[in-house]
């Protein structure tokens, strides 16, 4: 990378390296009542809303939600698609930009890692709510038995529980090691116990030439090793769908669909939290122009493959003409309940991201906030849309149904979004969010440049 | 213990007592009366769920008989096509399950494991015959109507699925009895609730290795076919076309070339037989 891009990378000038570690340090010890009340909202919503709906729900039944014999599956199987998807973005684009040495991911990757964390548990919670009987959900595992019971290896849904645990082992341990040198950095910036505690969490890391040697093949591995896992992990969510016969469901455009969907929808994601770091973490001066300038061109690129693929999607259906697949798919873009969503997320997802070829719009932090939000709201609906619109209508049409979500699913659709922040909140106070060492890095060369001048 | 179960996985162990249980539908003779509808909930232990759930999509009907307009008003007769699991030989739900909750059995029955199943409800989801039931409630019985359970079958808890398991508590009662004098079931020693109830006999029961049981003779039958056969799901129901004339060809007979499905599940093609594929006509 040119210096002249890596100036780029900081709007307001090359800090120094004392105020890089101050800044992000300070963002870790200098907690505000803002942050205090912010957290507790967050917290009290994500129990009133996706807690407490829950337990009622386990006490009840699943029959607290709307679904019904001709939709066994609903908001909640979508939910958990979308986290999935948001998930897809963070340590799959850090992998990437890292083995690419594009040095602008160096100041936002530790924040879209955390994201890739937490939506991932997010989407491990939805697992939870959706089964019937979450007190044997153990099953799913291959525990050795006396009953020498195993699961099913065949079944999709097992492939999902192999994936997402692999995705999340793999990316906590991505993260985590990463930020070895920061919490370093922490533990010599500080006193007493949070010195204690990270001195525990850096595994005490001293700096040696052999410790960052280390770090440096082992974090490349790693990168090697999350990208095509993060593929995978999608693309078997796919399959839940796709090895169905339900018509609308049972295509095979579905593995890249999703997870081109996933990383279109996690660049999004990274973007909104991105503006939210900018704004009340004071990270400004580490994320700016040059970024949103980039993830902007790939939201850009990869809006326009999902619109090819759903594009594909009505033509393989229409080619293919077969009565059932025809009639799932007016159903789904017009005659349907839901016509009106599938028009919204065409909208949102395919014409809305036009906008992007603008340089202007690009590089306009509030406008990509709200175009990011717009993007997110149409790739949720677009899981739901595939959910509710195929599932009520199979085959015999005495058993066609309709699906609507109960208050149960939108609470704890709703709720979701809170547990999502919480642990976000709770993250931005124990991790450096900004990659000390990595932004250094970055500096290094301009700081020689100027030496020399 | 360890042995018990050695013998009990040992080659051949089954294969004297293997079965392939089919079920012939003659839609000729249905009348839609509904006994069947009635004995399957009586013998099976089903939930009365109540109108509000009914309205919800919730009932509980392992079996239950659909309903096809054949014509235009006043033109128009009903048809009936009883539908029930197909306890299909290359099951889409079987593979679907992550615990292997419903698995193939060596009779060829579709056995579905209540105190195993988690609830994920893929299954029903892969099913494309719709015949999947999901408890999603606890449902009771209220007294004195619990004493009419059948002890013979579980009663389900909240998220446990449900389907027809073709009586197996008869199937197993009757090869019991069979083993203790070393011989096969005999053709009509075992029927399930709806085949007994059946006040026409449209519905007949038995073992498809046996090639001269009732069954096997009703598929050797010109009007067989199977219901979505084009989805290659080899099921083990088998229904027999209604073989009146049919009201539609008189109507301009614009049915007939209405889509390559409709041929492919109905490979016969005699008329008056309820069509699976007509959305318009279909829901009353």
């Amino acid at each position: 990378m040119s210096s002249v891009l890596r100036k780029q990378m900081f709007d307001e000038g090359p800090p120094s390296y004392a105020e890089v570690n101050r800044d992000v340090i300070n963002a870790l010890t200098t907690t505000t009542w803002r942050y205090w009340v912010t957290l507790g909202i967050s917290a009290g919503a994500a129990v009133l809303f996706f807690i407490a709906p829950w337990i009622y729900q386990i006490i009840v039944g699943v029959g607290a939600a709307g679904m019904n014999r001709n939709a066994m599956w609903g908001t909640y199987l979508s939910n958990f698609i979308f986290w999935i998807g948001l998930s897809h973005s963070g340590t799959l684009l850090s992998a990437v930009l890292h083995i690419t040495q594009s040095d602008w991911r160096k100041s936002i990757y530790r924040s879209a890692e955390a994201m890739t964390l937490f939506s991932l548990m997010t989407a491990a919670m939805f697992v939870m709510v959706h089964v019937g009987r979450l007190w044997f959900v153990h099953w799913t595992f291959p525990v050795p038995n006396p009953m020498e019971l195993w699961p099913n290896f065949r079944s999709p849904l097992m492939f999902d529980v192999m994936a997402i645990l692999t995705y999340l082992t793999a990316s906590s341990v991505f993260i985590y090691m990463g930020s070895l040198p920061d919490f370093a950095a922490v533990r010599d910036a500080s006193k007493g116990l949070r010195r204690r505690i990270y001195a525990v969490l850096c595994f005490g890391w001293r700096g040696t030439a052999q410790e960052w040697h280390t770090l440096g093949w082992s974090y490349t591995f790693f990168a090697v090793l999350v990208i095509p896992l993060a593929v995978s992990v999608h693309s078997i969510v796919s399959w839940d769908f796709a090895m169905s016969t339900v018509p609308g469901l049972h295509q095979t455009i579905f593995a890249p669909y999703f997870v081109c969907g996933a990383i279109y929808s996690g660049t999004a994601g990274i973007v909104t939290v991105m503006w939210m770091l900018r704004r009340y973490m004071g990270f400004g001066r580490y994320i700016g122009k040059l970024h949103i300038d980039n993830l902007s061109k790939l939201l850009l690129v990869l809006s326009l493959i999902w619109t090819y693929i759903n594009i594909c999607e009505l033509f393989t259906a229409w080619y293919a003409d077969t009565s059932f697949e025809n009639e799932a798919i007016l159903y789904r873009i017009w005659e349907g309940p839901f016509w009106w969503l599938w028009w919204e997320m065409i909208t949102f997802c395919a014409f809305v991201p036009l906008l992007l070829f603008s340089r202007r719009i690009r590089q306009n932090w509030n406008v990509m906030l709200v175009i990011s939000i717009i993007i997110n709201i149409g790739m949720l609906t677009e899981r739901f849309v595939i959910v509710a619109s195929s599932l009520p209508r199979k085959f015999l049409p005495d058993a066609f149904g309709t699906y609507f979500p109960s208050l149960v699913e939108i609470s704890i659709t709703v709720g979701s979004f809170a547990i999502f922040t919480t642990l976000f909140l709770l993250f931005v106070k124990i991790f450096p969010a900004v990659s000390i060492y990595e932004v250094k890095e970055t500096l290094a060369p301009l700081r020689k440049r100027e030496a020399r001048a | 213990m360890t042995d018990k179960l050695r013998e009990y996985r040992a080659d051949g162990y089954f294969a004297k007592f293997d079965y392939h249980w089919t079920m012939a539908i003659d839609l000729d003779r249905c009348t839609g009366c509904g006994a069947c509808v009635v004995a399957c909930q009586a013998e099976n232990n089903l939930p009365i769920v109540g109108e509000k759930r009914v309205r919800q999509g919730r009932e509980m009907k392992w079996l239950r008989v659909e309903r096809y307009w054949d014509g235009d008003y006043p033109h128009a007769r009903l048809n009936f096509i009883p539908i029930l699991c197909q306890q299909c030989d290359k099951a889409p739900c079987e593979i679907a399950c992550p615990v292997f909750a419903t698995y193939h059995n060596q009779d060829g029955l579709n056995a579905q494991v209540y105190n195993r199943c988690i609830g994920t409800r893929t299954c029903a989801v892969y099913c494309p015959y719709e015949v999947r039931f999901f408890n999603w409630f606890t449902y009771t019985w209220d007294e004195p109507l619990e004493q009419q359970l059948n002890p013979d079958v579980t009663v389900r808890e909240k998220g446990v699925m449900e389907k027809c398991t073709f009586c197996v508590q008869r199937i197993n009662r009757a090869k019991d009895a069979a083993r203790d004098e070393d011989r096969r079931v005999a053709d009509g020693e075992v029927q399930p609730a709806c085949a007994q109830s059946c006040p026409t006999d449209a519905i007949v029961f038995g073992d498809r290795n046996d090639s001269d049981s009732a069954v096997s003779r009703k598929m050797r039958d010109p009007r067989a076919y199977e219901v979505l056969k084009e989805l290659n799901t080899a099921p083990s129901v088998i229904y027999l076309k209604n073989a009146r004339e049919p009201l539609h060809a008189a109507n301009g007979g614009g049915h007939h070339d209405d889509g390559a499905h409709a041929e492919a599940a109905e490979p016969h093609a005699a008329a008056g037989e309820p069509r699976m594929a007509e959305v318009e006509s279909a829901v009353t």
